[in-house]
C-alpha cells in the first residue's frame, strides 16, 4: 500500500514536471508549427543556472532561483528566435534541424562549463519535512511541484483565454494570414510566445532540480519524454499537454519502479495505441 | 560516362589498401559505413520528403542484434547476419507504421521518439544489452575462408558491399518506383489522384532504407567488434541526416560526399578539440543556413555559374 | 431489362466542415457518355462535391456509386483505379520535372509497374511513348522535354487535362479547365474536349458559360452547397430559378 502511494505522489511529480516541459514546447509548435528539439536543452540550461545560483549565492532560495533562471532562459530563447529561427520562416524542416544543432551546443557547453558531475539543487529547509496524511508520509516538495504545474496550466489557460495576448495568440493558431491581416504583430507574436515557452523550459530545469538535479543528458532524458507528452497528448494542445504529461508521469514512474528494464518499452505502448487510433493525438489537431 | 567514372573511383578506391597505412584504410572503412547508412536515410529525406531522425535505430538494431546473436547464441555469421538483417527490416515494417501515420514534423518527432525508446532500452536493459558496457567479443567472419581480421581485408569486403548497397539504391530511384517516390514527395495529393497508393509507396521506402540501414549496421559491428548505447542515441541519428542535408538530400553522390566530410572531420577535429558535439551542432546550424541545399548541388550551381561568367 | 446504369450516381450526399455545411442533400445521376456541367457562383460547393467524387475527402452521410459500385468509402487511388480521373482548379503538376514525364507518372499510376523498383525509368519506351502521344494530342508534343516550371499558364492547363486523358478514364472530371486561358487558348482547349471520345463521361465546372454550354449536353446548378436547378442544357437556362441566382432577386 506504501508503495502504490508513494509511487503515485512520484508519478504525479513527474507528470507535474513533464507538463512544464511540455506545455512551452506546445505552446511554440502550436503557434510557430516549429518543433523546438532544443526544448530539453533549454531545460537543462534552467536546471544548471538554477543550481549554481543557490550554490553562490546564499541570499537566494529556489524560486528566486527559478525566477531568474526562467528569464535567463527566456532571453536566450528570445536570441534564437530573433537571430537564427526567423530567417528560416519559410523552411520548417530547417528551423528543426537548427534546433536540433542549437541544443548539441548547448548540451555539449553546458558539460564544458560545469563538468561531468551532476550538481544537486537542494529542496527548501522547510519542504524537507515530509508531510502527513492519513498516516502516511508525503515528502512534501513533491506535492508543491505538482501545485506548481496546476497553477502554470491554470494561469496559461487563463493567459490565452482571458488576455489579450492570449486572444492575438489564439487567433494566430488559427490562422496565420487572416491574423497578420487584422494587423496582429505576428513576428512580435513569435518571440514573445518562444521567450515565454523558453523561460517555462528554464523555470521548470530548476524546480525539477531537487528531484532530478542537473546533470550531463538531462536534456536528452528529457526531450523524449516531452515528445512523447505532446504526441500523445496532441501537438499545440495545452489540455492535451496536461492530460498527457500525467499519463507518461504515471506510466513512466511505475514502469521504472516495476519493470527497470523495459520501463521505456512500456512508455511508447499507449503512444501506439493513441497514434494508431488518431494521429492527432488525444486533444490535437492535424500534425503536418 | 558517369558509369565509367564511377568505375574508375571504383577501381582507385580498391586499391587504397595496396597504398595506404592502416589509419587511412580504417578511415575510408569507416567512410563507406558511414555512406550506405546515410545513402539509405537519403531513401527517406531526399527522394520520399520524410525527415526522420530516428535513423539510427534501423543500424544500432542491426548491430545489437547481430553482436547478440553471435556472442549470446553462439551462431555463426551465416545465421547471425541475415537474421539480424531480416529482424532489422521487420522492425523497420513495425516502425513504420507507427510513424507514416504522419508526415512532415509529425513524422520527425515519431521518429525520434521511436529511436529514444530503443536507445533507453539499450541502455536499461542490461541483462541483454549490458547497458553503459556495451557488447563486445564479436569476431568477424571469414566468407569463403577469407579472413576480414586485417584492415585492409576488411575494407576490400565492406568496399563490395557499399557498392551493391550503392548500386541497388541508384537502381530503386531510377525506377518507376522511385519515380512515384518522389511524385509522392512532391504532390502527395496528385499522385493519389492518378491512381499511386501513396502511403503503400512510402512505407515499402522506409522498409527499404531500414533493410540497408541494417546491412550498414552489419558493417559497424563487424569493423568495430563493439556496440555501445550511443550508435543508438540521437546524435547518431543527426550525424547520418546531417550526411545528407551537407552533402545533398535527394541527389547520390550528395550523401556519400557528407559522410566523407563527417567522418574525416569526427576523426580528425576531435583529435585536436574536444568537443565534437558542439562542432555537430555547429556545423547543422551553419549548412542550413548557409548551404541549405548541400555541398554537392551547391558546387554544381557555384561550376555553373563560373563557366558561364567564363564565357 | 431494368434502367441503364448511370456512370455517376450520388445519393442524399451531405458534407459538414465542423458546423457549416458544404454540400446538402445532393442527388444526382450522370449517364454514360454524358457531358454534365456544373454551374454556380463561387462558394457553391461544386469542388467540395468534386471533391468527394474523387474521395479527397469522405462525405458525412450519403452515397456515391460509380458504374452502380458504391464507392463512398474508397480512397483517392482506389476510386483512379475504378475510372475516375479530373484536373485541378488550382494547377497541381511536377514542377521539376518534364512534361513527358508528368505524363508518364499518370499512366504508372495505374500501371503495374509503378511498383518495380529493379528497372529503370528509362527503360519503358512504351510509357514515354504513349506520353508524347498525348501530349501531341494536346498540341504540346513539341514540348515535351521541358520542365513544367518552364512552360506558361495556358500550356500547364492543357497539361493537366491531357494527365487526365491519358489515363483514359471512364469518367473524367474537369475543374475549371478553361479559368486564365486567352479566347484562342480557349478555342483550342475546347476542340480537344469536344473530341474526347463519348467512352468518357464528362462532368465539368466551368465559369465561361459561353464555351461551355456548348460543350455541355446537361447541366447542374448548385447554391449553397444545394442543387437548384438540374435538367438539359436548355431547360435550365430557360429557369426562373437559374436567373435568380445569377442576376439576384
Amino acid at each position: 500500500m506504501q508503495f502504490w502511494i508513494i509511487q503515485s505522489l512520484n508519478s504525479l511529480a513527474l507528470g507535474g514536471v513533464l507538463f512544464l516541459l511540455a506545455s512551452g514546447f506546445s505552446l511554440i509548435f502550436g503557434l510557430m508549427r516549429l518543433a523546438n528539439l532544443a526544448h530539453g536543452a533549454l531545460f537543462m540550461v534552467g536546471a544548471y543556472i538554477g543550481a549554481n545560483l543557490l550554490r553562490k549565492y546564499a541570499f537566494i532560495d529556489l524560486w528566486m532561483a527559478a525566477l531568474l533562471s526562467g528569464l535567463m532562459v527566456a532571453a536566450a530563447g528570445g536570441l534564437l528566435e530573433r537571430l537564427v529561427l526567423r530567417r528560416l520562416a519559410t523552411n520548417p524542416l530547417g528551423q528543426v534541424l537548427v534546433t536540433l544543432g542549437v541544443s548539441f551546443i548547448i548540451a555539449d557547453a553546458c558539460l564544458m562549463v560545469w563538468g561531468g558531475d551532476p550538481i544537486p539543487v537542494p529542496t527548501p529547509s522547510y519542504l524537507r519535512r515530509p508531510l502527513f496524511v492519513v498516516g502516511f508520509a508525503f515528502p512534501a516538495y513533491r506535492v508543491v511541484v505538482v501545485g506548481i504545474a496546476i497553477a502554470t496550466a491554470i494561469g496559461l489557460y487563463l493567459l490565452l483565454e482571458r488576455t489579450r495576448l492570449g486572444a492575438m495568440i489564439r487567433a494566430g493558431v488559427d490562422d496565420m494570414d487572416m491574423a497578420r491581416a487584422v494587423g496582429i504583430p505576428v513576428s512580435k507574436l513569435f518571440t514573445a510566445v518562444f521567450c515565454l515557452g523558453a523561460g517555462i523550459a528554464g523555470a521548470a530545469g530548476v524546480l525539477a532540480g531537487p528531484i532530478l538535479s542537473a546533470y550531463p543528458g538531462l536534456d536528452a532524458d528529457m526531450l523524449p519524454l516531452a515528445l512523447i507528452v505532446v504526441i500523445l497528448g496532441g501537438i499545440g494542445s495545452l489540455v492535451g499537454a496536461f492530460v498527457g504529461s500525467f499519463i507518461i508521469g504515471f506510466i513512466y514512474t511505475f514502469g521504472t519502479a516495476l519493470v527497470p528494464d523495459l520501463a521505456y518499452v512500456i512508455l511508447f505502448l499507449p503512444m501506439i495505441f493513441i497514434i494508431a487510433y488518431s494521429p492527432q493525438g488525444l486533444f490535437g489537431r492535424m500534425a503536418t | 560516362m558517369s558509369r565509367i567514372a564511377a568505375v574508375l573511383a571504383l577501381l582507385a578506391m580498391a586499391t587504397i589498401p595496396l597504398v595506404a597505412g592502416e589509419f587511412y584504410i580504417n578511415l575510408a572503412t569507416q567512410i563507406l559505413i558511414a555512406a550506405v547508412f546515410a545513402l539509405s536515410l537519403n531513401l527517406l529525406v531526399g527522394y520520399g520528403g520524410l525527415t526522420s531522425l530516428g535513423h539510427a535505430s534501423f543500424l544500432g538494431f542491426s548491430a545489437y542484434a547481430c553482436a547478440w546473436f553471435s556472442t549470446r547464441m553462439g551462431l555463426g555469421p551465416t545465421a547471425s547476419v541475415p537474421i539480424a538483417i531480416l529482424a532489422t527490416t521487420l522492425m523497420a515494417a513495425f516502425f513504420g507504421l507507427i510513424a507514416l501515420r504522419a508526415t512532415g514534423l509529425g513524422f520527425l518527432m515519431i521518429t525520434l521518439a521511436l529511436s529514444q525508446v530503443l536507445w533507453g532500452l539499450a541502455y536499461r536493459w542490461v541483462g541483454v544489452t549490458n547497458g553503459d558496457n556495451g557488447m563486445s567479443g564479436i569476431t568477424r567472419p571469414e566468407p569463403f575462408g577469407i579472413s576480414l581480421a586485417s584492415a585492409g581485408n576488411y575494407f576490400w569486403f565492406t568496399l563490395v558491399v557499399s557498392t551493391i548497397a550503392f548500386a541497388m539504391m541508384t537502381m530503386f530511384v531510377s525506377s518507376a518506383f522511385g519515380s512515384s517516390l518522389q511524385g509522392t514527395r512532391d504532390q502527395p495529393l496528385r499522385m493519389a489522384a492518378l491512381g499511386h497508393n501513396v502511403w503503400l509507396v512510402r512505407w515499402l521506402t522506409f522498409v527499404y532504407a531500414g533493410f540497408w540501414a541494417g546491412v550498414a549496421g552489419i558493417l559497424y559491428i563487424y569493423y568495430h567488434k563493439y556496440i555501445h548505447p550511443t550508435s543508438l542515441s540521437i546524435s547518431s541519428s543527426a550525424e547520418g541526416l546531417l550526411s545528407v542535408i551537407a552533402g545533398g538530400a535527394g541527389t547520390l553522390s550528395g550523401p556519400i560526399a557528407g559522410a566523407a566530410l563527417l567522418v574525416l572531420l569526427k576523426n580528425y577535429a576531435s583529435a585536436y578539440v574536444e568537443r565534437w558535439n558542439m562542432l555537430l551542432g555547429f556545423i547543422f546550424v551553419l549548412i542550413v543556413l548557409v548551404i541549405p541545399e548541400g555541398i554537392v548541388p551547391g558546387t554544381r550551381r557555384l561550376l555553373g555559374r563560373l563557366r558561364r561568367g567564363d564565357k | 431489362m431494368s434502367a441503364p446504369v448511370p456512370a455517376l450516381e450520388i445519393i442524399a450526399l451531405q458534407k459538414y466542415f465542423g458546423g457549416l455545411p458544404a454540400t446538402q442533400d445532393v442527388s444526382l445521376s450522370v449517364m454514360q457518355g454524358e457531358r454534365r456541367l456544373m454551374i454556380g457562383p463561387n462558394g457553391a460547393g461544386k469542388t467540395t462535391l468534386f471533391n468527394q467524387i474523387t474521395g479527397d475527402f469522405l462525405p458525412t452521410s450519403g452515397a456515391i456509386k460509380l458504374f452502380g459500385r458504391d464507392i463512398t468509402q474508397l480512397s483517392l487511388h482506389q476510386r483512379a483505379h475504378l475510372g475516375i480521373s479530373r484536373t485541378y482548379q488550382i494547377i497541381t503538376l511536377f514542377g521539376k520535372n518534364t512534361l513527358e514525364h508528368n505524363i508518364v507518372l499518370s499512366l504508372l499510376g495505374l500501371s503495374p509497374s509503378r511498383w518495380n523498383a529493379l528497372r529503370p525509368l528509362s527503360h519503358y519506351g512504351h510509357l514515354r511513348a504513349e506520353a508524347r502521344a498525348m501530349l501531341d494530342r494536346v498540341g504540346l508534343g513539341g514540348l515535351a522535354d521541358r520542365r513544367v516550371s518552364e512552360i506558361a499558364y495556358g500550356e500547364k492547363r492543357r497539361v493537366e487535362i491531357a494527365m487526365a486523358l491519358a489515363q483514359k478514364p471512364r469518367l473524367l472530371l474537369l475543374d475549371e479547365p478553361l479559368a486564365g486561358l486567352s479566347s484562342e487558348e480557349r478555342a483550342s482547349v475546347k476542340t480537344f474536349i469536344a473530341a474526347i471520345p463519348r467512352e468518357t463521361t464528362l462532368v465539368m465546372i466551368e465559369h465561361d458559360m459561353d464555351t461551355a454550354l456548348e460543350l455541355a449536353d446537361t447541366v447542374t446548378l448548385l447554391n449553397f452547397g444545394k442543387i437548384i436547378v438540374d435538367g438539359t442544357r436548355d431547360e435550365v437556362i430557360r429557369d426562373q430559378r437559374t436567373r435568380m441566382v445569377y442576376l439576384g432577386e
